[in-house]
């Protein structure tokens, strides 16, 4: 194919090289035009700074979603676009927990576990946040994992684990069903109002120079639950038994089950793996915006795609970086375009992404 | 057309059978059994000859548009293997597109919403279609050469890019060079008016009181009008398409859906090949655009180009089966019928003639009450939600479709992937001998 359309001359220098050397100019420029920006106080550096660590923990949150997808694009070959409809549902069971332990006794439990649908309990009056109810947030946030687990491994059984053979479009198809399903039996349950969740937790005000930057409690523990899954992760994959097996059923499947890897039972343990991680990414973004809605994870999911494409299909850490990029880009490019373009931006740089190295841009295909 | 594996012909008495061959037969006897429904439960419900027609005029409004839409979906992904998950933003992009360029301009404006640029209707159609098509362009280009999910992937994006962009304040209302037009942001813009609706308000306007004078309402003229043009898009559609895949411009697109490779080897430029046919498809989208979400109701907003709207239009390609037309608008007609308008009609039977008491505005209300022996809150809470359970049911649909019988009810594609599995039908020619037919060949 290569051979038959390849007509460039030998003069024209070599395509990759050309475009790396765009990008890293067009990323000079960008440098160069922030650095201008704030010295020509343009720009203030609390702005700057704000940006940076908004950026970084939603770039967390992303790449704690993506984890599991990649895992599972890899595993299956599949892009499972039910994944963000994951985030969803176990966001919604594990706050609805946590209403529960924190408002037992003084509410209806029935209402406190549907979140006040229908105005019937307000999050002031429960006044659930990260330091007035501790206890309560960490026992919704277990339970959200606990709930994006059996969701993932619910739906594995009752929908790919008989399409294993199938193309990878007909269960790309088949997820949308699922996540159409999902989305919208949530909306049967909870409507398709916003419920607002937390009341103002403990914040540290950073004093900079033009203001001051919040850093909340929330946004504490989202870093801390963050690291300490991706830690816990890493671990698995290097450590255990089962960690050596994903990583050799990801390097080569077949070679795999040749070998004597139970296949079935490690593309089992990955959606409970990848679910998990789904399920604390959904209890901390709605945390972290502090409300919840039934498009929660659907608004996220291309996002989390662009991390996971940005990072390489099948690379754990690639996800998690490919993550903290996009929540990067999509908050520091607020330096020129306007916020409502946030997510648009983040889309956009996946198409290039996609476009100029499909295989992610730290290349690679390891795990 | 497939003969041994449609799952209607297989079911016929013999004769019926025969004229089941037909296309023309499948997609009209299919019309006529849902017309012969919704007639039914317009009975049931006493409408009176309007109210008749005028369910009848709703579900061919809604089969007609999500047809088109189909076709091109089914030219798209049926027959050249394109994985276009962007429909609503080739729409947007067309009925956006006119709207702003047909809006009156600033200073001389009747209605004091937003500004345009003044031009004639028929000059912003023709320059919505080009727009579509050249956003198809420009997204399939760089494109093409992905993979299936990633290139699904990028045009689900690039809608959304589209109604963010739709969507985002900072267009609402903008000056460029003395020009002032916008989008409308989020609340929206009003469109410009429905040409035939105009018609039959000035030269039309004997028809609508002869009609009247028969004791009917003058808006059934207009409406069923309106939905007559639009079936001429369809037809139109239609026949494009039919003819695109049947010439050897289609042969190709269908060999490369089938082994991409291959088709190069014979020294066919698929890529120019797939831009042109995906092209097409766009214009046509951005046409519809125009006249489904722009002409119909005279306002557009962002919300309603959502993802949603294309999953539906995908799933009336999958029931029907992609790659065969005919299979795309007789799933179009089931889908339409059945899943997305189904629902409501039960719930108005249900609402009709089942007495239930009580209110339930809430799930944990209907559940306090089934707890406490009363099942009426439940049941009413479920009709409440039918919007909500019809996508339940659209999702559930698609899953069993591609677990039972991935190829539709008509599809010509044997299975979704992209090469022909031949081991298998070699499996199959072994298993039954000589007697065996052959599967999954041409439509034509």
């Amino acid at each position: 194919m290569a051979l038959l359309r390849d007509k460039t001359p030998d003069w024209v220098p070599d395509r990759a090289r050309v475009r790396t050397a765009l990008f890293v100019a067009v990323l000079a420029l960008l440098l160069f035009d922030v650095l201008r920006r704030l010295l020509g106080e343009s720009l203030a550096p609390s702005l700057l700074t704000g940006y940076l660590w908004n950026g970084l923990v939603f770039g967390l949150v992303i790449g704690l979603a993506g984890v599991g997808l990649s895992l599972t694009y890899d595993l299956l070959g599949f892009a499972n676009f039910a994944h963000g409809d994951y985030i969803s549902v176990s966001a919604f069971v594990g706050w609805g927990s946590t209403y529960l332990v924190a408002g037992f006794g003084d509410f209806d439990p029935l209402n406190l576990l549907f979140l006040g649908v229908g105005d019937t309990v307000f999050p002031r009056d429960v006044g659930v946040s990260v330091t007035n109810t501790p206890v309560a947030v960490l026992v919704g946030l277990v339970i959200a994992a606990v709930g994006g687990a059996a969701v993932a491994l619910l739906f594995d059984r009752f929908v790919y684990r008989s399409m294993r053979k199938s193309g990878a479009i007909a269960l790309l198809i088949a997820s949308v069903g699922v996540a159409f399903t999902l989305r919208f039996m949530l909306v049967f349950l909870f409507t398709q109002d916003t419920f607002g969740l937390t009341v103002s937790a403990w914040a540290y005000e950073l004093s900079l120079p033009g203001g001051t930057v919040n850093v909340s409690a929330p946004e504490l523990l989202l870093v801390t639950v963050a690291v300490v899954s991706m830690v816990s992760v890493h671990l698995l994959l290097t450590r255990t038994k089962l960690g050596k097996a994903m990583r050799a059923m990801s390097a080569n499947r077949d070679l795999a089950r040749v070998t004597g890897i139970p296949s079935e039972r490690v593309v089992t343990a990955t959606w409970l793996v990848g679910g998990a991680l789904a399920g604390l990414a959904g209890f901390m973004i709605a945390l972290f915006q502090g409300t919840i809605n039934y498009q929660l994870g659907w608004t996220l999911l291309l996002l989390v795609f662009a991390g996971v494409i940005m990072g390489g299909i099948g690379s754990v850490y690639g996800a998690i970086a490919g993550g903290v990029l996009i929540g990067l880009v999509t908050r520091v490019s607020q330096v020129w375009i306007p916020a409502s373009f946030a997510e648009a931006v983040g889309f956009a740089v996946m198409i290039a992404v996609l476009l100029t190295r499909p295989s992610g841009i730290f290349g690679g295909d390891s795990l | 057309m497939s003969g041994a594996t449609d799952p209607i012909a297989s079911r016929l008495p013999d004769p019926l059978a025969g004229y089941w061959e037909r296309d023309i037969v499948k997609i009209f006897g299919t019309l006529g059994v849902v017309y012969a429904l919704y007639l039914f439960v317009g009975f049931l419900l006493g409408y009176d000859l309007f109210g008749q027609l005028n369910s009848l005029r709703r579900l061919t409004f809604l089969v007609v548009v999500y047809g088109i839409a189909a076709l091109v979906v089914n030219l798209h992904w049926g027959y050249s293997g394109l994985f276009n998950i962007g429909v609503v933003g080739f729409m947007a992009i067309g009925v956006y597109t006119a709207t702003i360029l047909s809006r009156p301009v600033a200073g001389q404006n009747p209605t004091g919403s937003l500004p345009g640029f003044g031009v004639p209707l028929a000059l912003a159609v023709v320059a919505g279609i080009l727009a579509a098509a050249a956003a198809g362009y420009v997204a399939a280009l760089p494109s093409l050469r992905l993979r299936d999910d990633y290139f699904a992937i990028v045009t689900l994006a690039f809608a959304e890019i589209v109604r963010i962009t739709f969507k985002s304040s900072e267009l609402q209302e903008v000056t460029v060079f003395g020009w002032t037009f916008g989008t409308g942001g989020g609340r929206g813009i009003r469109t410009f008016s429905n040409p035939v609706r105009d018609f039959f308000e000035t030269t039309g306007q004997p028809l609508v009181a002869a009609v009247e004078s028969l004791g009917l309402d003058g808006q059934v003229v207009t409406d069923w009008a309106f939905v007559f043009v639009l079936l001429a898009i369809l037809v139109g559609t239609y026949w494009l398409i039919a003819r695109l895949s049947a010439s050897p411009f289609g042969r190709v697109l269908k060999g490369i859906r089938d082994d991409e490779e291959a088709t190069q080897s014979l020294a066919k430029r698929t890529s120019s090949f797939k831009i042109r046919a995906f092209v097409i498809g766009c214009a046509i989208l951005g046409l519809l655009g125009i006249v489904w979400q722009g002409a119909s109701s005279g306002y557009i907003t962002p919300g309603r180009f959502l993802p949603e709207l294309t999953f539906f239009i995908w799933i009336a390609v999958i029931i029907g089966g992609a790659g065969s037309n005919t299979g795309t608008v007789v799933g179009t007609i089931l889908f339409v019928g059945l899943v997305l308008e189904g629902p409501a009609q039960v719930r108005r039977v249900v609402d009709e003639f089942v007495g239930l008491s009580g209110t339930a505005p809430t799930f944990p209300d209907a559940l306090g009450a089934l707890g406490g022996g009363n099942v009426d809150p439940i049941l009413l809470y479920v009709f409440d939600q039918t919007s909500a359970l019809r996508v339940v049911l659209t999702g559930l649909v698609l899953i069993w479709l591609l677990k039972r019988r991935p190829q539709g009810l008509l599809g010509d594609r044997r299975e979704v992937a992209s090469s022909i599995d031949l081991e298998e039908r070699v499996e199959k020619r072994r298993q039954s001998g000589s007697e065996a037919t052959p599967q999954g060949g041409d439509a034509d």
